[in-house]
């Protein structure tokens, strides 16, 4: 459907642009004196130089799966972020947890895990659904390969990026 | 539905259903006359095709009756509708019929009460599992939870420990702790499997299901419990972790395992099936399937499938294995050849096979393979073959099939047939031993897996399994049903009916057909049972149309 933009009214002050012009130069000769007296970084020396000690905590890496202080793998391969993740980055097999086990009693984890960090957006929606605490963004940025077979994270390269995380919640200890 | 036998007289009743006066036929049960009102009642043992002990309590409704003169006269209101005396506390609906001037509420405050406190009670032991619970994303207590619960425990004691991942069977897992004990699954056992071997043990909120100490749940009908068991309590050892039920794609099709052909529903992933389901089809299955027909599917994802078309064991292109085919059979006379056809084709690839008859000139010298076992009174006929009924139909074999496979064995043996066309069977359950195969001319097998004749095939055909095709098949009872496809086949394999039209169109040229609706469209044009039908109007329930009694075929005679 057709739509007619309205035009916005100027005043006799918008319409000449001086006063704005002189605006923009003063903006322009303040970060002038800034760089002329060394106030201001504008280049970082990477890879020599790293941002990594500054990074916020909040900064979304990527993603990694993590155990708990109790060696215990985080996920139980229910399958959410597989499912929410927008680039279908993620793929789970899930197993049972065989009856010898030390945490048999979970029942279920990822046979196979695999994130293809170049499908991988950053998004993190699959920290963000898991009921398990159990894949976490992590401060990783360079994630770099020569082929794609290198860019699949499997399993194991996962529980290596993520590492230990503790502190969280235990729920599927046995209870007295 | 038939309109020639008029319904027998059920005397209406009217009854209000929050506020609305409708008619439902006597004897309706109030959770269903309410469902047909578009008012959904939760409930968890209710099942329509079992009995109803009224344990859960979570259809309950707020329900009362006509208020009555001292005379037993309904006191009328200012709409000339009687006014209803409200009972003072919740009834369940499931056990209750309709009757006459009856009011139910479904959405009250007292209901939703009712309703909040009954999923309290039954989340007090849950464990709240539902990440690794298979029955996540299906689960009634999930459903029921998020619809009419309160969003969070007021419980602090600790939860009552079960036991998991029991045993039940060799196809069933329990796990009491999420059981909510409604019992569906020991009335299954009791009313539809007459295997009465789940009950419940134990006190109080130590309740829990148990088999007979004696006995394990192996009936072949075990698995439609983990179907209605509305929690994880019961899952299949089959499907189990396996994936989840949400990413499944779910295609409405029909078993072929016999000649019932159960309505089912095949949940696959990315090519991939990982379950079947019964779909309900109260002219066929019911909501039942048995055990034995659910779990064979393994073998349509076998490595050893056939992908690829072979002459003389030699990988070639499709082109080139249909014209050597034609060639073989243009170079010998009617008389020397003989077609064994399926009880497992579809319609439309034993019309294009009546064809190729046609094409060829063969006469009587086809017929199908019989295959019987025992019918278990249930679900699972005598006839092993699904398509029988159609195969008759279309003339590929006479009213006793697999009689005429003794001239088969007569001739090859006696030298006078040269070349045998099998369409999916394997010659040597024919009566062929594998010298008898040696000494004809020319065998070109149809086929989804290697078997004994396969080696011997001059041409071997790569074809398709049955959850990878469209098409229809008519069942023991005549019955019209449709297959749908699922998954895709592997390889360079090729949907029957096609290989059967340029097999067909390399013989005797081209017959115009495009795609498997045109060949339903001729096959509606020889046989007056299809006529006026197409594959979309076959329907998912499918149609009867073949109206006699058809007699289940006889034991097979040669082995």
């Amino acid at each position: 459907m057709a739509y007619v933009v309205p035009r916005p009214n100027l005043t006799w002050k918008e319409k000449i642009y001086l006063p704005s012009i002189v605006a923009g130069m003063a903006i322009t000769f303040k970060h002038l004196k800034r760089m002329i007296k060394g106030e201001t970084h504008v280049v970082m020396q990477y890879p020599e130089e790293k941002w990594d000690k500054s990074m916020p905590d909040h900064y979304r890496g990527a993603p990694t799966l993590v155990t708990d202080e109790h060696g215990r793998e985080r996920c139980v391969a229910c399958q959410l972020c597989e499912f929410i993740c927008p680039p279908r980055a993620i793929t789970i097999k899930p197993e049972e947890i065989p009856a010898d086990n030390k945490f048999a009693k979970v029942e279920k984890r990822p046979k196979e895990f695999e994130i293809d960090m170049i499908r991988c957006i950053y998004c993190g929606l699959c920290e963000e659904v898991c009921p398990e605490q159990a894949i976490f963004l992590r401060k990783d940025y360079a994630i770099t390969g020569i082929t794609r077979a290198e860019m699949v994270h499997d399993k194991a390269k996962l529980y290596e990026l993520g590492g230990v995380f503790t502190g969280l919640v235990n729920k599927w200890n046995p209870k007295k | 539905m038939s309109t020639e036998t008029a319904a027998p007289a059920v005397p209406m009743v009217n009854v209000q259903i929050d506020g609305v006066w409708l008619q439902f036929p006597k004897g309706t049960r109030v959770i269903e006359a309410c469902g047909q009102a578009q008012k959904f009642i939760p409930r968890y043992c209710y099942h329509p095709k079992l009995s109803s002990p009224g344990n859960c309590r979570m259809c309950m409704v707020e329900m009362g009756m006509p208020k009555m003169t001292p005379d037993r006269k309904p006191v009328l209101g200012a709409d000339g509708k009687p006014e209803i005396a409200w009972i003072p506390r919740p009834q369940i609906s499931c056990a209750q019929d309709v009757a006459e001037g009856m009011g139910i509420r479904t959405g009250s405050p007292m209901v939703e009460e009712a309703r909040k406190g009954v999923l309290e009670f039954l989340l007090i032991n849950h464990p709240l599992d539902c990440p690794i619970c298979d029955q996540a994303g299906e689960c009634r207590l999930q459903e029921f939870s998020v619809e009419f619960g309160q969003g969070e425990s007021r419980f602090l004691d600790e939860k009552v420990k079960k036991p998991k991942n029991v045993e039940l069977g060799p196809r069933i897992t329990l796990d009491a702790e999420r059981c909510i004990l409604c019992t569906r699954c020991i009335r299954f056992m009791k009313e539809v499997a007459n295997d009465d071997v789940l009950g419940i043990v134990e006190r109080g909120s130590f309740n829990s299901i148990a088999c007979h100490p004696d006995r394990i749940l192996d009936n072949n009908y075990s698995l439609n419990t983990v179907d209605i068991c509305p929690v994880g309590a019961l899952t299949s050892n089959d499907f189990r972790f396996k994936m989840r039920v949400w990413f499944l794609k779910e295609t409405k099709t029909i078993d072929v395992n016999c000649g019932t052909g159960a309505n089912i529903i095949i949940g696959s992933r990315e090519n991939t099936i990982y379950r079947i389901t019964p779909r309900e089809n109260n002219d066929v299955n019911g909501v039942w399937l048995p055990d034995s027909h659910r779990l064979n599917f393994k073998y349509v994802a076998d490595e050893r499938r056939l992908t690829k078309p072979t002459v003389k064991g030699q990988p070639v292109d499709w082109r080139t294995a249909t014209a050597i085919a034609a060639e073989i059979l243009k170079a010998h006379t009617a008389e020397q050849l003989w077609l064994v056809a399926s009880g497992r084709q579809t319609n439309e690839e034993l019309f294009l096979t009546s064809r190729l008859i046609d094409a060829l000139e063969i006469e009587k010298q086809h017929d199908i393979l019989p295959r019987t076992g025992e019918a278990d009174g249930l679900l699972i006929a005598a006839d092993r073959n699904p398509n029988t009924t159609g195969a008759k139909l279309i003339g590929l074999c006479t009213s006793k099939p697999g009689s005429r496979l003794k001239k088969l064995v007569e001739g090859v043996r006696s030298g006078a047939i040269k070349t045998v066309i099998t369409l999916g069977e394997d010659l040597t359950k024919c009566g062929l031993t594998a010298d008898d195969l040696k000494k004809l001319d020319a065998i070109i097998a149809l086929d989804i897996l290697p078997n004994q004749t396969t080696p011997h095939a001059t041409v071997l055909l790569p074809a398709s399994a049955w959850v990878e095709k469209r098409g229809s098949m008519i069942n023991v009872k005549g019955r019209l049903q449709r297959l749908n496809r699922a998954v895709a086949a592997p390889g360079e394999a090729h949907d029957d009916w096609e290989i059967l039209r340029d097999l067909i169109a390399a013989v005797s040229g081209s017959n115009g057909l495009a795609v498997i609706e045109d060949v339903f469209k001729a096959m509606a044009a020889d046989h007056s049972e299809f006529a006026g039908l197409s594959l979309s109007k076959i329907g998912d329930l499918g149609l009867p149309v073949v109206t006699e009694k058809t007699p289940e075929p006889e034991p097979a005679a040669a082995n």
